[in-house]
């Protein structure tokens, strides 16, 4: 069997094949790596890891012929590049983190390692992952595999790339206000947030500390399930993580969706969603009602305050969590003085050997500004501003404080529903894959690509983005099911549904 | 926007993102934007405030702020050392260094010792 066409099963059937002899580990791997370099036009990566792809074939052969392979053997992974992997560069799409190489492995990325996963590559980003179009990378923009004059969505970018083009298998992402739902609705793949607390956090970069969570893509529902599965569950080295049981979501992928009772917000629409989306989510309503679902519309009266809310909050963490990048301890050093020009210093120049006190005039304070001016982009700037003024002396309780409140009710809003209802079903974004540099100039109406997604994060429940169907450009639409804490398995289970109807 | 609907409240009266106070933030998250950039920064911020002060019209009386969305409680473990970051690794990506220490710029003010 050829490597495209190994890639496309479920990781199932691809782990039979792969026991049976019928389908190579390292043919799959190295397949991958050429895809990746073959379409290097979209950018999709930063670093890719080809003698580390071939270790974690070697190993993960052994443990097929011991009749021990892990859940994963079969799985082609890339990796966000704001998730830690030991000995590797970790960039976060930022040239603040020029040179820098985790000093260990991210608890989530350390499970699916262990269950047999071969990782090909870190993926392109938004800087920090704050972007909705994976423009804002330091290492230039990804490109949609469906059209490459067209964005990915962000800030998982480069993940929803490389599993859209058929590089890997699944991907990590991360998600702080849509960002692996939103790239996944626009690249056509599936994409998974869990619930706040359900998936370590220990060795992803912090952005938005009480909204982020280590999300899932890939091209079927069978494997994001089981990517989820081992990777979910209390972690002593995140005391954020739940240790509520997680369920077996893989078993239950074909309980289908009988008997369920699905909301339809009626806030998630009107202006700005694009007719075709709308006519999406019809589809995909009459389809559940079909299967035996009952379908009826819901409120959630707080949605129009979830965008001032999401940003007041998320920018307050990203400034706070950003504060750590002083050019001291890791990463891009500025060093300048009055009389010489502007130079760079990087880890890597220097090789982490000892380096001669600073012969200048400047102070350590000068240090620490040049090097952040210079290190971050300026999406990141603009957020760490934002979040430093909604922070400052005067203006804590009218934003901040603020927007903390409206933040419960905003939870409360679902809370509520969630009486009622098992699921929710949305739109993830309002259009299609938009044009490079159509909003780039423009932060707010950028900021308006989160409108559906963005409240899931305030409330800390799981979310799915599934694609169903194309607009008349071809490109790809995405729909969304929300559902009450650690329901990932009702999510994986309904999308299964949509996915086999497509 | 529609500014009439809310009632105003405790909410100061917003202050104009000018020029000055995008220094003065800047100052406090440690950037160094220059002349050039000063306006362009001034303009955007002062957009996105007033697209984010919308949230005055909410009422939000009586609602005590959500924190966090999982049950608060403690997470303790058992006092038993336990191995750490070994200082190798944690300075491998120091930009400079000497022995075991991060090298910084002088931070006392004087005669330049070298």
């Amino acid at each position: 069997m050829n490597e495209k066409a190994g890639r496309e099963l479920t990781l199932s059937r691809r782990a039979e094949l792969l026991q049976s002899g019928e389908l190579d580990l390292a043919g799959l791997a190295e397949d991958g790596l050429k895809q990746a370099q073959d379409k290097s036009d979209l950018n999709a990566f930063i670093t890719l890891l080809p003698e580390r792809a071939r270790q974690d074939v070697e190993r993960v052969k052994r443990s097929l012929k011991n009749g021990q392979a892990g859940p994963l053997a079969g799985t082609v992974l890339a990796v966000k590049d704001n998730i830690a992997l030991e000995g590797e560069p970790l960039t976060c799409a930022s040239r603040i983190l020029d040179g820098y190489i985790s000093p260990y492995t991210a608890t989530a990325l350390q499970r699916l390692i262990d269950a047999g996963v071969v990782i090909i590559g870190k993926a392109n980003m938004d800087e920090f992952a704050m972007g909705s179009s994976n423009e804002n990378s330091a290492y230039g923009p990804v490109r949609n595999p469906h059209d490459p004059e067209r964005v990915p969505g962000g800030s998982s970018g480069g993940s929803a790339a490389a599993v859209a083009a058929g590089i890997v298998t699944a991907a990590l992402g991360s998600d702080t206000g849509g960002s692996v739902r939103q790239p996944a609705a626009l690249c056509g793949v599936i994409g998974l947030k869990p619930t706040y607390g359900r998936v370590s956090r220990y060795g992803l970069v912090a952005f938005g500390s009480s909204l982020d969570q280590i999300g899932v893509l890939a091209g079927s529902c069978d494997e994001t399930a089981r990517v989820f599965q081992v990777m979910a569950g209390e972690d002593p080295l995140d005391n954020t993580t739940s240790p509520t049981p997680v369920p077996d979501c893989v078993a239950t992928l074909n309980r289908g969706a009988r008997g369920l009772k699905i909301g339809i917000p009626e806030e998630y629409g009107g202006e700005g969603l694009h007719p075709v989306i709308e006519r999406a989510i019809s589809e995909v309503a009459e389809l559940l009602t079909d299967r035996g679902a009952e379908v009826k519309p819901c409120s959630l009266p707080h949605t129009e305050w979830t965008i001032p809310t999401y940003y007041i909050i998320s920018s307050a963490e990203c400034s706070s969590n950003l504060a750590r990048y002083d050019g001291v301890r890791y990463g891009l050093r500025l060093q300048a003085d009055d009389s010489v020009a502007k130079t760079f210093l990087s880890a890597t120049q220097n090789g982490g050997q000892e380096c001669p006190p600073h012969q200048s005039t400047i102070t350590p304070g000068d240090t620490v500004r040049q090097t952040r001016q210079s290190g971050f982009g300026p999406e990141v700037r603009r957020r760490i501003m934002l979040g430093t003024y909604v922070l400052s002396s005067g203006y804590y309780d009218a934003y901040y404080l603020k927007a903390q409140k409206a933040r419960r009710l905003i939870r409360e809003d679902f809370v509520n529903v969630f009486r009622e209802f098992d699921l929710l079903l949305t739109p993830t974004a309002p259009t299609t894959a938009f044009r490079l540099g159509e909003k780039i100039d423009d932060p707010l109406s950028m900021y308006l690509s989160d409108v559906f997604t963005a409240s899931a994060n305030l409330a800390g429940i799981p979310t799915i983005s599934c694609p169903w169907g194309k607009d008349d450009s071809g490109l790809p639409i995405g729909v969304q099911l929300m559902a009450d804490d650690f329901r990932e398995d009702l999510l994986l289970a309904v999308a299964a549904v949509i996915e086999a109807a497509r | 926007m529609n500014r009439e609907k809310g009632k105003t409240g405790s909410f100061p009266r917003r202050v104009k993102v000018d020029a000055a106070e995008v220094d003065r933030i800047a100052d406090l998250a440690r950037l160094d934007i220059d002349q050039e950039h000063k306006a362009r920064t001034a303009e955007d911020l002062g957009r996105i405030v007033e697209y984010i002060g919308q949230l005055e019209e909410l009422d939000t009386e009586g609602v005590e702020p959500l924190h966090h969305v999982l049950d608060l409680r403690n997470v303790l473990r058992d006092d038993e050392p336990r191995s750490s970051l070994p200082v190798e690794k944690a300075m491998m990506n120091a930009p400079a260094r000497k022995g075991d220490f991060f090298l910084v710029p002088k931070v006392i003010e004087g005669k330049d010792e070298g």
